[in-house]
């Protein structure tokens, strides 16, 4: 853990050590306990002014933890800190401020508008909420439509007159109302056209850098994320297994499974080239060892027995895989992967 | 003879007096064992084209023009016909894996009753389902058929439908967004098992998509469409390589590409037209860089540059 990107003293976010579990509380003592844990061990920070991308597919945990960082859940352990301050220890006061401070702009844009509110009305709310004036909130709401490419007449029109992407400028318009520091940005593009994602995101990329906002940017295209990010953290099932630079990281990815992940966008691999596994691993019963020992090539017993930390590569870049070095060289064999049946775990037929 | 024929197919919904025209004067055609991407924005009227191959429009669209498939008129095909085909000859994968099981029953049970309903003795049925599963790699069989959908991921779900589409060995198979519900490293599996049933029944697959990395790493052909109408068609090689038409390359451009350094993407101003408007001209036109007054008053004819490789476009032939 010593990556700037990790420990970083002037970080604007940091999680340390962060883990959720999902499942009956601890007090009910009856049963048996089945809890999910969405996150173990989860720790990153963001530069001021800067965005950390998120990568991973359904069910890793990079949705929870814009959620944390959302205030809408609560950790289980570890800390979150923004801005050296503990978020889930503040007082009344400073959770408000907390809640203009940080803004989300999320997938859905169908879902994110209430349909019965004019444009100016939606975008007026968080300012209404924070104490705003009424011609205050007027003057603000055209300036806001004009900032993210929208007519400043939009606002007296309802969602559904809106396109996918012109509702995800209003999204962002209601985000921006209240001068955020920083935008959670959950797959703020996945659910547009094809040709409307890259007005969205050069809009982001030109709103950090006018207003010097940190993101963090959740998504699963790995071009998109390395499009928008400066560091890049991928999550397998709950862990973080591999964070570094994005340009380091996406080049060089070292983790079996950033490796498959890149090989596949980027087609520099024969289609089929991977054998073809259904085994993934199971919430409730999750694997010991690596999460990832079940589909990886190169597993051997230790990734059954051990979980294997993040370790340094030296060039600010972390990985979390027992055999980096000899994949990096070539020279690790093909023993994996190592499937649940194999601990006799679960019967197969 | 190719195996799917379209002529001047045309797909109204909406008043007779403003009519919506959701698919516009198409012609395409699918060969045997020929594995074909069906490219577009939503509302480019990809979906409905694909409903049009098999004749499962809703009954308020008008239709005009000729499919044919295997060179039997689909369009003017009676209820039963349609029914014997659909299912043995032409197969067809939704997007969502999620609902297009039904929950309340096994998968043993499911498959069972496709397979019973196109012939399948019931003593066979068993060691049928198995073989089915196991041609989709799924491991332990026996176990997946006491199953239900909910135990299972959405990726298996996907290859359960796509071992009930290929039972039959059919002709063609239509995949209308076949993995867009799926995470990128599933895709790849999935586009895995499309060759394989091409390469063992010579099935031609059409497949329906916005995503067009996986049509480049899948298709032999690609087919762009916009606001209803084909803009360029060709070899995927070739589509991808030397675009033609200023959609497609705008297209291409507004995609960031990973192994770039220094990313650069650019924007389509505007948005997609309504097609309602739409007039008989290049639907392209209000956002096109390259416009010219033609644009706007005539639609482009097809601009043939190879074999099999159209472009609608008015300037096509100058532009680099």
């Amino acid at each position: 853990m010593t990556a700037a990107a990790q420990t970083g003293a002037d970080a604007f976010v940091r999680l340390r050590k962060v883990r959720k579990e999902f499942g009956p509380p601890r007090m009910l003592g009856f049963g048996s306990r089945r809890t999910v844990v969405a996150v173990e061990n989860v720790s990153f920070s963001i530069p001021a002014g800067s965005t950390f991308g998120l990568v991973g597919e359904s069910g890793s945990g990079k949705s929870t933890i814009a959620r944390l960082m959302l205030k809408l859940e609560q950790p289980t352990s570890g800390e979150v800190t923004v801005e050296g301050r503990d978020i889930f220890g503040q007082t009344a006061r400073e959770v408000k401020a907390y809640r203009r401070n940080v803004q989300a702009v999320l997938q859905d844009p169908y879902g994110a508008l209430s349909p019965r509110l004019r444009v100016r009305d939606i975008i007026g709310e968080p300012l209404a909420a924070q104490g705003a004036s009424r011609e205050l909130i007027s003057e603000e709401v055209p300036r806001l439509l004009e900032t993210v490419g929208l007519a400043r007449e939009a606002g007296e029109r309802y969602p559904h007159q809106f396109s996918g992407g012109q509702r995800q400028r209003i999204a962002i318009a209601r985000a921006l109302s209240v001068h955020p520091r920083l935008l959670v940005l959950d797959e703020p593009v996945s659910a547009l056209d094809v040709s409307i994602r890259a007005q969205i995101l050069i809009l982001l990329r030109s709103m950090q850098e006018r207003l010097g906002l940190t993101y963090l940017f959740i998504g699963h295209d790995l071009a998109i994320v390395k499009y928008m990010s400066a560091v890049v953290g991928v999550m397998y099932f709950g862990r973080m297994v591999e964070i570094g630079p994005a340009n380091e990281l996406l080049r060089r990815p070292l983790h079996p499974y950033t490796r498959r992940l890149v090989a596949v966008a980027s087609m520099t691999e024969p289609l089929g080239r991977h054998r073809l596994t259904d085994e993934l691993p199971n919430p409730l019963d999750p694997p010991s060892g690596c999460h990832f020992r079940m589909c990886c090539p190169y597993a051997t017993e230790r990734c059954v027995a051990q979980v294997p930390p993040l370790r340094d590569t030296g060039r600010q870049h972390h990985v979390a895989c027992h055999y980096f070095e000899d994949i990096e060289r070539g020279t690790k064999a093909e023993t994996g992967p190592q499937s649940m049946s194999a601990d006799a775990a679960t019967p197969s037929s | 003879m190719a195996l799917v024929e379209v002529r001047d197919l045309c797909v109204e919904f909406g008043s007779v007096e403003r009519p919506v025209q959701a698919v516009s004067h198409v012609d395409l055609t699918i060969e045997n064992g020929e594995i074909v991407g069906i490219a577009g924005e939503s509302g480019s009227g990809k979906t409905t084209l694909c409903a049009a191959l098999i004749h499962a429009l809703p009954r308020t669209a008008r239709v005009s023009g000729e499919v044919t498939f295997d060179n039997r008129s689909i369009l003017t095909m009676s209820p039963r016909e349609l029914r014997k085909l659909r299912g043995r000859e032409i197969s067809m994968i939704l997007q969502n894996p999620m609902t297009s099981l039904d929950p309340l029953f096994t998968i043993g049970n499911q498959m069972g009753e496709v397979l019973s309903a196109r012939g399948t003795a019931a003593r066979a049925l068993r060691a049928r389902e198995i073989e089915l599963l196991r041609s989709v790699h799924l491991t332990a069989p026996e176990a997946r058929l006491r199953q239900y959908p909910h135990e299972l991921s959405g990726g298996m779900r996907q290859r359960i439908l796509i071992a009930m589409a290929s039972a039959t060995a059919p002709k063609l198979l239509l995949a209308d967004e076949p993995t867009t519900a799926l995470d990128a490293t599933i895709q790849e599996e999935i586009l895995v098992l499309f060759r394989e049933i091409r390469d063992r029944f010579g099935t031609a697959i059409a497949i329906v998509t916005h995503d067009l990395g996986v049509i480049r790493r899948i298709c032999d052909r690609v087919i762009i469409m916009y606001a209803g109408r084909i803009v360029e068609e060709g070899p995927v090689e070739e589509i991808f390589g030397a675009p033609r038409h200023p959609y497609t390359r705008a297209l291409l451009a507004s995609i960031p590409v990973l192994d770039d350094d220094r990313v650069v993407i650019q924007a389509i101003p505007g948005q997609v037209p309504n097609l309602a408007e739409l007039g008989n001209f290049c639907p392209f036109a209000q956002r096109c860089p390259m416009v010219i007054d033609r644009c706007r008053g005539e639609s482009p004819p097809a601009n043939l540059s190879a074999a099999r490789h159209r472009t609608f476009c008015w300037r096509a032939g100058e532009a680099a």
